[in-house]
């Protein structure tokens, strides 16, 4: 640590940052713009000026900026200062010079830095008398209004799309007071994580165009800290409601997983929360159509349908513990099975158990961040789990901060590190059948067949300790391709390996496995992260499940009475014909899900579940973590959580026991008891009984307007707040008004910041952890000793031939499209490809195809015709199958098919 | 009075070939220079007091020496002539280029040596097609004779070198938004530290130097550095190429012992005022520096000398302010320049230059009021050295700073006579 004067008093603080850090993280309001935590320091606002002093007799001091000035032993300076107080108040004048001052109309209004800061910096008056420059707005596609009139020239947008995103369709055009920052044309921003614009602009230039069409202020909303459901790494989110509606999301910082920066699937697909396929009311079938029905009448036949046992569960890896618990309670841990694809389940179990033997250890996003080597092994990063390819876009950049370091530049100062490194890039080593979105700071890409990956994989781990399974008839160039990326790991400080279950491939897990228990034989602390399809994909592995084939046996066999289905639309998890035969084998069909889905469509009964956004639960991501998502508002009509209606037909089918599950506590306190793997989720957040200063915490900010009208078309008495047995936190604005515990933070929020930056004020320390910890508990970690033991797993797979009459096809994924939820939110719904089949330029041609061409798949028995797509880059043999996508049937991959012309 | 840099320039300018070059001791400075190690090079330009001529005045040795030297350097390691003359009213580095154009071909390869670096650069202004003429000759040339390319006049020390126009920008003068610019991105400055010296052109060493430093350099080698102090009337080194425009009799630019006095600079060289017209001002080194008044003529031109009258020698090419002409107009022309030319990165400048422009312009127009005088000298403390990212601003406003100063009464009459007394009604 080293000693700081601010104003004369002494403070001690991390010698590596900029004094604007420090002193945030000391607690001052010390107001900024250009400079951003994720993005370091480059000068350009002028906003955080400080006085520096030679010594305690240097009376006078000159001017600095704080961001650009290096915390040193003894160095004083002060932020009260009155000349450099009056700079401040200058700079903000400066820069309020051509903006708009429409915050009434503005949607960042509330929640705008720039208003935050103007106010900090007391500038109330415009002096400015002359024309403000005026511009024309673009189109930026679905998610990201713009409106450059506000714009203050801050630069961050562009820092962080293009430097820290590495999107390239979004630039600062034109110069002096008339910088213009958006695209050559008006289109759809093409980079994935482009929603953060709203996060990261200041002021109104980027807002969330899905909240503008049901706008509501900051201060109005309802929030709850809450887990994405879109994918498998859990990143934490902060959905705002009004009215029953779902309005938006932003990012909830935490310091190990998301930090400051969610994907666009998380942030703009809240909005199936509110869609039309929303189930709302019991639904019994009844003329051969579900037609609504009140609760006591379903419970009434749901009663007369438990009687008579042989009662099977499916569960589901987008439910969370809590539901898949209850079912599992409901029908016995021998009667409940995984929703899941069968590879799917055996693919996740054998990851677990890799994470669970070790010895690598599985890294947080954090952590990937930093790792300085990195071998993606058949992962389409960007696509499966969105968030860490951002994660690893940061990770290219670790060993280049050695040139900076030589040159004694500081990490923090970014634009002068990055002009010193220029183009040079770490490790990144991907191997995939394709394109991946990462490509562009890879040091090497290796397009090939999953089994071809898998051997990669293989050779490697053989180059970096003989003593692993060695590949038979290695290609010279794959062999030497092994050595550089063995070379590279090696070198490394903190490398890591990524892989994932997306082309259903054991040997490439393997492969990626023994690449890391190599490089942990080698004494290096290597991390090994596997991806996961869904938010609790984990979780459902961890209970423990029967495969899904072993329940359409049972219905087959005629042994299945009644199939209570969980949250899960069956038809995306096998083909159409297998899923048929299931309902139709069992003679009862009851589902909870939140939407009509194909599924419940063929049910008798549908029960409505909350979406994460009515519910309570928890979710396990893929590092291990679980996280407690809390209900963000009380929806109407009989919406309720999946759990709480099993409950309710445990009750009915006379399970007394089911009773004392009356809280979300009491199902996690029921739930660790029966799952011992599980046994702390109950330290996932604070119970319902917690308290602050003997209150609740508000899930509404404290200027929540219009609670006492906003029914009064229903009644003018002010109802009473909805009661919250679930969890400590209040539907209201009434309560602890200070900073809860970090799994309960609803909002970020302090006073005099009350954008989204008021997270610095729930930090520990600036970009570090929340204070108290950042949220969840972690239930996998490598047995302590294993290491001795931990023998390399699997074997070489044969090598791939391509065959003359048929291609091998592989699932693709898509970020927006392949993901059930999200595809009915309007917005993602926009960007959406139209289903196809992507083949090699190469065999098009000898197919007579071209792009376009309507073309019949034959594969695994199912037959579909789609449109063709041609991909230069796919080896020839090999064919691509959109995974999940509206308009393509559920196929087991990969497969051999066969493509012929329509 | 001994002609260093201008001695083989002619009035029509023709071309100054190699072996025209050669014949009045073109070269020898190179040849000297390496039969010498280039910590001597870098010695006798330090012991020369040569300080740079773009206008900042560094001391050109002291520049070079830090550039990392030895086997451990960063490789490869770059030179930079800015040629990128863009500032109002200052034309010496063309007539240098067109003149004589191996003097710098020369004088580069001579600090390319000093430095050791591997590329040397020209960043040319896009608009002098005519220097990148001359000069694509000159380097052509220079490479046939062994003057550049491999093992350069059998040394065993190589240089590569470039002509690269500028799209064109102002910013593009400023070494740091000049680095930017070579390398196809935005004109935008550079945080400093790094300096270019160590971090420079594609993150290498870079030593990015003036056209007329440049063009010292050879004879620095070949005389001495005495000789180079000798020439000098003041402790700056060396010679000077000094210039006046506005409504002098003989506007241009003349080559005379470093602190000459403006008076004589004025009125002998530049043959004083026209007939008619009265002296008011002057700016003595390009747009960005600040007015000098009649009180000053007798100052030496030289760095010292004029800082100490609150002013900068700049590039020492004066721009002349007569009675006829409007300072406010004059001004209000300049800030118009300096506020189209912010590359829009750092507030106090991109802002406070676009207020001051609009606040001279409603002078101009008459609609000027008594708020818009305390707000411009506001604008000229906001954008003072250190508050802004890099020198354009502190630049732009001194001559604003210094109009507010001298000639507040023809502001004030602005205001109260709703109207410029210089306009023709």
């Amino acid at each position: 640590m080293t000693k700081v004067y601010v104003d004369n008093r002494p403070f001690e603080v991390r010698p590596d940052q900029c004094m604007l850090q420090a002193c945030l993280t000391l607690g001052f309001d010390l107001p900024y713009f250009c400079w951003h935590p994720a993005l370091g320091s480059v000068g350009a606002c002028r906003q955080c000026a400080v006085k520096q002093y030679k010594d305690e007799n240097d009376k006078k001091g000159r001017i600095v900026m704080s961001c650009m000035t290096p915390v040193a032993e003894g160095l004083r300076i002060s932020i009260h200062d009155p000349e450099v107080v009056a700079f401040r108040a200058a700079i903000i004048e400066g820069l309020m010079e051509s903006h708009p001052h429409d915050c009434p109309v503005c949607d960042e209004g509330g929640e705008c830095h720039l208003q935050d800061m103007t106010v900090m910096t007391g500038h109330n008056y415009r002096r400015y008398r002359f024309n403000k420059r005026t511009f024309r707005n673009q189109d930026l596609g679905p998610f990201v209004n713009h409106e450059m009139n506000r714009c203050i020239q801050c630069y961050r947008c562009v820092r962080y799309y293009r430097e820290y995103a590495g999107g390239r369709d979004l630039k600062e055009f034109s110069m002096r007071n008339q910088v213009y920052f958006g695209r050559y044309e008006d289109g759809t921003l093409e980079n994935e994580f482009a929603g953060n614009l709203v996060e990261i602009c200041p002021t109104g230039v980027f807002t969330d165009k899905t909240l503008k069409r049901h706008y509501t202020r900051k201060w109005d909303l309802q929030f709850a800290p809450s887990i994405c459901v879109h994918c498998g790494l859990g990143c934490n989110t902060s959905p705002g409601e009004r009215y029953g509606s779902l309005r938006r999301i932003v990012n909830r910082y935490h310091g190990e997983l998301n930090g400051y920066f969610l994907c666009d699937r998380g942030r703009f697909s809240y909005e199936f929360v509110n869609s039309e396929r929303r189930v709302r009311q019991p639904l019994l079938r009844q003329d051969n159509g579900l037609r609504p029905t009140s609760k006591a009448a379903v419970l009434d036949r749901l009663k007369s349908i438990l009687a008579f046992g042989k009662v099977l569960g499916i569960g589901s890896p987008r439910a969370s513990l809590e539901a898949n618990f209850a079912l599992r309670a409901l029908v016995g841990a021998e009667r409940f099975f995984a929703g899941t694809a069968p590879a799917e389940q055996r693919l996740t179990s054998l990851m677990l158990q890799i994470l669970r033997e070790g010895p690598a250890r599985t890294p947080s996003l954090h952590e990937i961040e930093l790792s300085d080597a990195v071998l993606i092994l058949g992962e389409d990063v960007t696509q499966t789990a969105p968030r860490m390819a951002l994660a690893l876009r940061q990770s290219v950049r670790q060993q280049t901060f050695q040139i900076a370091e030589k040159l004694k530049i500081p990490l923090w100062l970014d634009h002068a590190v990055r002009e010193a490194v220029q183009e040079e890039k770490g490790p990144l080593f991907i191997a995939a059948p394709y394109v991946t979105r990462l490509d562009d700071v890879a040091r090497e890409t290796y397009r090939a067949a999953p089994q071809e990956i898998a051997r990669l994989g293989f050779a490697v781990a053989h180059a970096l300790d003989g003593s692993a399974p060695e590949v038979a008839g290695l290609s010279e160039e794959l062999r030497n391709l092994a050595g550089r990326v063995a070379q590279a790991l090696r070198d490394a400080k903190r490398p890591l390996v990524v892989s994932g279950p997306s082309l259903n491939s054991e040997s490439v897990i393997y492969a990626a496995a023994n690449v890391a228990s190599a490089l942990c034989r080698a004494g290096k602390p290597a991390g090994l992260s596997f991806t996961t399809p869904e938010c609790n994909s984990v979780g459902l592995n961890l209970m423990g499940a029967r495969p899904l084939a072993e329940a359409m046996e049972a219905a087959q066999k005629g042994e299945v009475e009644a199939l209570v289905i969980l949250e899960n639309d069956l038809y995306r998890r096998a083909p159409r014909q297998q899923v048929d035969a299931l309902l139709k084998g069992a003679k009862h069909v009851i589902v909870l899900d939140s939407l009509l889905t194909p599924t419940a469509s063929q049910a008798e009964i549908v029960l409505p579940a909350g979406t994460f956004a009515e519910s309570d639960g928890t979710l396990v991501n893929n590092e291990g973590r679980a996280q407690r998502f809390f209900q963000v508002f009380v929806p109407q009509g009989d919406i309720r959580e999946s759990w709480r209606w099993l409950r309710e037909m445990m009750i009915a089918a006379g399970r007394r026991e089911a009773a004392a599950l009356e809280t979300l506590d009491h199902v996690d306190e029921a739930l660790a008891q029966a799952l011992p793997a599980l046994a702390a989720v109950t330290k996932a957040a604070p119970s319902a009984s917690f308290r602050e200063a003997g209150a609740k915490i508000p899930r509404a900010p404290h200027r929540y307007s219009g609670r006492t009208a906003m029914h009064a078309n229903i009644n003018v008495s002010e109802p009473k707040p909805p009661d919250d047995p679930d969890s400590p936190l209040s539907f209201s604005m009434e309560g602890y008004p200070d900073q809860p515990p970090s799994p309960l933070i609803p909002f970020f929020w302090s006073p005099a910041w009350n954008s989204i930056q008021a997270v610095n004020k729930f930090q520990e320390e600036i970009a570090g952890p929340l204070r108290g910890g950042d949220p969840g508990v972690r239930l996998i970690e490598p047995t302590p000793g294993s290491e001795a033991n931990g023998a390399y797993r699997g074997a070489p797979p044969e090598a791939f031939s391509v065959r003359e009459e048929e291609r091998f096809f592989v699932p693709l994924y898509h970020i927006f499209g392949s993901e059930e939820l999200s595809q009915q939110a309007p917005a993602v719904a926009e960007l959406i490809p139209k289903p196809y089949i992507a083949i090699a330029t190469e065999d098009a041609a000898r197919l007579q195809l071209k792009e376009g061409d309507e073309a019949e798949v034959r594969l695994n028995g199912s037959t579909q015709r789609l449109a063709i797509r041609l991909r230069e880059e796919m080896p020839k043999g090999l064919a691509g199958l959109p995974v999940g996508l509206p308009g393509v049937e559920t196929v087991e991959l990969p497969a051999w098919g066969k493509i012929t012309r329509v | 009075m001994e002609k260093v840099l201008t001695k083989n320039i002619q009035p029509d300018l023709p071309y100054v070939d190699v072996k025209a070059y050669e014949a009045t001791g073109g070269y020898q400075g190179l040849r000297k220079a390496l039969g010498m190690t280039p910590a001597e090079v870098v010695e006798v330009v330090k012991q020369s007091n040569l300080r740079g001529r773009g206008g900042a005045g560094f001391p050109t040795g002291m520049k070079w020496s830090f550039v990392p030297m030895g086997a451990d350097a960063p490789r490869p390691k770059y030179l930079v002539a800015n040629a990128d003359e863009m500032e109002p009213g200052t034309f010496k580095d063309r007539l240098l280029m067109e003149g004589d154009p191996h003097q710098l071909v020369e004088g580069m390869a001579v600090a390319a040596y000093a430095i050791q670096a591997d590329v040397a650069y020209i960043f040319l202004r896009g608009e002098y097609l005519f220097s990148a003429e001359r000069l694509r000759r000159a380097i052509a040339e220079a490479y046939e004779n062994h003057y550049l390319g491999k093992n350069i006049l059998g040394s065993g020390y190589s240089l590569e070198m470039y002509i690269h126009l500028s799209a064109g920008r102002y910013m593009c003068g400023e070494e740091t938004g000049l680095l930017n610019a070579l390398e196809g991105k935005r004109a935008n400055p550079r945080t400093k530290p790094p300096y270019p010296q160590v971090s420079g052109l594609f993150g290498k060493p870079t030593i990015v130097q003036n056209v007329e430093t440049l063009c010292n350099v050879p004879h620095i080698v070949k005389n001495g550095a005495d000789w180079f102090k000798s020439l000098s009337y003041t402790q700056d080194g060396g010679t000077k190429i000094y210039g006046a425009s506005g409504k002098v009799k003989r506007p241009g630019l003349w080559e005379l012992p470093m602190g000459t006095t403006i008076r004589e600079i004025l009125e002998v060289h530049a043959g004083g005022m026209q007939d008619g017209v009265r002296f008011r001002g002057l700016l003595p080194g390009g747009a960005s520096t600040d007015f000098l008044v009649e009180e000053h003529l007798d100052v030496k031109m030289d760095f010292t000398e004029v800082a100490k009258v609150g002013s900068r020698m700049g590039t020492g090419t004066m721009i002349i302010l007569d009675n006829q002409t409007c300072p406010v107009g004059m001004v209000r022309n300049l800030e118009h320049f300096f506020a189209q030319e912010s590359c829009g990165w750092c507030t106090p400048c991109w802002s406070g230059l676009n207020w001051a422009e609009k606040a001279l312009t409603a002078l101009e127009e008459g609609q000027g009021q008594p708020a818009d005088l305390e707000h411009l000298s506001f604008i000229c403390n906001l954008c003072a050295p250190g508050n802004t990212f890099c020198a354009l601003a502190p630049g732009a406003v001194e001559p604003l700073q210094s109009a507010l100063k001298y000639f507040r009464e023809d502001f004030d009459r602005h205001i109260a006579e709703k109207r410029c007394p210089w306009s023709s009604q």
